[in-house]
């Protein structure tokens, strides 16, 4: 049953719309405005640049928002705290299983119920988030490379992202938003057979990733590109609230896996790599795109530390359920909580206002990670070429899902 | 540091400035009067003791037409010494308006202008307070409690 | 398997057919889509698009401006700040020109439909959609399901039909 066509056609609607920040009569006569417009090969989705250029040198750049604005705050208002986290995922679909552990980790503790959450749980959760964790890089880094010119980053990055979708796909059934982990368990257990599947992945993978590394990071080319582009002080970054590997590029030692050490993070052993300035600047666009490729081998020890424990101590057995926990009605009392935890891009929070009457949240605002980094872009473009701040938008790795929400 | 001595160390520079200390949320939140906000956190932000350099989440709420009232929520994290903190201003519903902490923190710029866009806050000594997420020509702000869609935007029905 | 003309390849030199069909399974096997994506789906595009679900192997190769492409794949949420550049750049299009909605957001509006003010339930309220694919988001192989429906729709087209037509009336008109 098709729907008619409604739109009505005006001269005015673009206008009116969205209008530009800079007028014409605000511009000095060699200045002009280009307009990187919504739908454009590499912004990352939906995203709108003002860009004011003197010749070729950026003068000015104001980011416009709101192209992918879906209402998920309109929508927790009405749904209860379970119904909510199909809505959670597709805020940053690339890490979906990230978002729900945040998500997921902040109603358990507003019920009170998160130090009883099994053990084999909360490692079946690390392990589909680091999973995530690794899907997520590869697309940032292989995109990167498309931008910059390289082509077949992307595709050896899908090919790998390909398995890691298709092992999520046997664990709950979906390969991209996957409904999987709920509130006080997870939806099923993991399927037989996977910890070995996914042990013979992580063996394959290791090397591709050095492959990879070896191929675009230290690549001259790469690095003309990316070396001394974009550079961000570790003041500036603090003052603007960024948080990530764009914060870890500046050269700040802080990853809340360590900070706080929330879930099974505090028992499992890994690094955190920070950005030294070794081919340009400290903090410049290849010193985050350097850090984003430690993370995964990083996420790769984790990973392997998790299969470890769910082969050993935390083994399946016969009546293991998954669901023990979840709550049949969520009321929680009366409180106001906000939780926050590491998302790929950056320090993802959801702050819960809970009333204490019903099952459905009063408010719950999402401090998305894209969002807060995207501020930055006008404080660090200045000064650069067109194509650097192509570069520059790049190493923020955007997804726009979660900047509109 | 707990929360009594960030009380304590609040109210010796800053004379009355903390109404009401609320334990029951995480992190602890502290109540303060909507028009001395700016002093308070320029004093957080520079004290060598407390240090909150980085405003995590700027919340905006909606308490109802029945209340009359909406609240503005600061969530605040210090880096060096790991101490977290909320603070909380109530202003009135009919005639929302709070001064703009943009000048101590530059992240709240955003998070100021997405809440003017979405429940109508009007942040005084803003540098630049538009609209963020919506289209400039849209009716009404969307998450208040009492807020009904429009017919139509460009000739396409709002609702399905 | 497939249409008349792909049967006849490799089967001698010489193949004699109607120009309508040749019209058509040329441009069938060549759709050159506008590479527009939106949000989730997009990625699953590009997914279909990279090595594991190939996409050239049917013709397909993503083009990055209106101009140059024959079918726009409207894969993700269309929302009412973003209606106006669809119609835009739906209008920059060339014709002949097709339009698939790829997802159920672009469907009907999707999982947020009831709540959503600012989704627009549906992109064909916007601009006339030619085949629909279902999913939240589409698997490639479904959305490569939907490529075949186009192509089938494209082979069962006769473009050349009204003008021929009309020169045929006019002639009887001349000659009467």
């Amino acid at each position: 049953m098709a729907n008619q066509i409604q739109y009505i056609y005006s001269e005015a609607h673009l206008r009116n719309s969205e209008a530009t920040k800079y007028r014409e009569k605000d511009l000095k006569t060699g200045e002009m405005i280009i307009n990187i417009g919504p739908q454009h090969p590499s912004t990352h989705g939906v995203l709108r640049l003002e860009v004011v250029t003197d010749g070729e040198m950026i003068v000015d750049v104001v980011p416009h928002l709101g192209y992918l604005h879906r209402c998920f705050e309109k929508h927790t208002e009405s749904l209860a705290y379970n119904q909510i986290i199909p809505y959670v995922d597709r805020m940053d679909y690339l890490a979906a299983m990230n978002s729900e552990h945040a998500y997921a980790m902040g109603v358990e503790r507003m019920l009170g119920i998160e130090k009883e959450i099994p053990k084999r749980v909360e490692y079946i959760r690390v392990l589909v988030a680091e999973l995530n964790r690794l899907a997520s890089h590869f697309v940032a880094i292989g995109t990167y490379g498309m931008d910059i010119g390289a082509m077949t980053s992307f595709f050896w990055m899908m090919r790998d992202r390909e398995h890691i979708l298709r092992l999520l796909e046997w664990v709950c059934g979906a390969r991209m938003l996957y409904n999987y982990i709920w509130v006080g368990g997870l939806y099923y257990d993991l399927p037989i057979g996977f910890e070995e599947r996914c042990r013979e992945f992580i063996n394959y993978l290791e090397p591709k990733v050095r492959e990879m590394d070896k191929l675009l990071i230290e690549n001259k080319i790469f690095v003309e590109r990316t070396a001394n582009v974009g550079v961000l002080p570790l003041d500036v970054a603090i003052n603007y609230g960024i948080t990530g590997p764009i914060l870890r590029g500046s050269g700040l030692k802080f990853d809340l896996r360590k900070v706080d050490g929330y879930s099974v993070y505090p028992e499992i052993d890994f690094d955190v790599p920070v950005g030294k300035g070794e081919m340009g600047t400290k903090g410049d666009c290849w010193d985050r795109t350097y850090v984003r490729m430690q993370e995964c081998y990083q996420s790769i020890r984790i990973v392997s530390q998790c299969l470890d424990q769910l082969q050993g101590d935390h083994k399946r057995t016969r009546d293991f359920d998954p669901k023990a926990m979840v709550p049949k009605k969520i009321r929680p009392k009366a409180q106001d909580l906000y939780v926050r935890a590491e998302n790929p891009k950056g320090e993802l929070g959801y702050y819960f206002r809970a009333d204490g009457r019903s099952d459905q949240p009063f408010r719950c605002k999402v401090r998305a990670p894209s969002f807060v980094n995207l501020s930055v872009i006008s404080e660090i473009a200045k000064g650069g070429l067109i194509a650097d701040l192509i570069a520059i938008i790049g190493s923020i790795d955007l997804v726009l899902g979660e900047v509109d929400r | 540091m707990s929360i009594e001595e960030i009380k304590e160390l609040i109210n010796n520079h800053l004379p009355e400035m903390v109404r009401e200390v609320i334990q029951n949320t995480t992190p602890t939140t502290l109540i303060v009067d909507p028009s001395r906000i700016v002093e308070l956190c320029a004093f957080l932000r520079t004290n060598k003791s407390l240090y909150f350099d980085s405003l995590s989440c700027l919340t905006a709420l909606d308490n109802g037409p029945e209340s009359g009232t909406m609240e503005v929520v600061y969530t605040l994290y210090s880096i060096p010494y790991d101490y977290k903190l909320n603070i909380r201003c109530e202003i009135d519903r009919n005639l929302p308006q709070i001064p703009s902490v943009a000048n101590v923190w530059r992240t709240a710029d955003w998070h100021e202008r997405e809440a003017f866009d979405l429940f109508g806050i009007n942040f005084l000594n803003h540098p630049d307070l538009r609209r963020i997420l919506l289209p400039t020509d849209w009716e009404g702000f969307p998450l208040l409690k009492d807020y009904s869609q429009q017919e139509k935007y460009h000739g396409i029905t709002v609702k399905y | 398997m497939g249409g008349y003309l792909d049967q006849k390849f490799g089967a001698g030199g010489v193949i004699i057919t109607q120009i309508d069909e040749l019209l058509n399974w040329a441009r069938l096997s060549s759709l050159w889509p506008m590479g527009f994506g939106i949000a989730c789906c997009a990625i699953e595009f590009m997914g279909s698009v990279s090595a594991a679900y190939d996409l050239d192997r049917m013709g397909l190769i993503p083009r990055a401006s209106p101009r140059q492409s024959d079918v726009m794949i409207v894969a993700g949420t269309v929302t009412f700040k973003m209606a106006d550049r669809v119609r835009r750049l739906y209008e920059q299009m060339a014709e002949p020109r097709y339009v698939i909605s790829m997802g159920s957001c672009s469907n009907c509006g999707g999982p947020y439909w009831e709540h959503g003010y600012h989704v627009v339930k549906g992109v064909d309220r916007i601009i006339p959609v030619d085949v629909y694919v279902p999913g939240c988001p589409p698997r490639p192989e479904a959305l490569i399901g939907g490529i075949i429906k186009l192509q089938e729709k494209i082979r069962g087209e006769s473009r050349l039909s009204e003008s021929l037509l009309e020169k045929l009336l006019e002639k009887k008109k001349a000659k009467a």
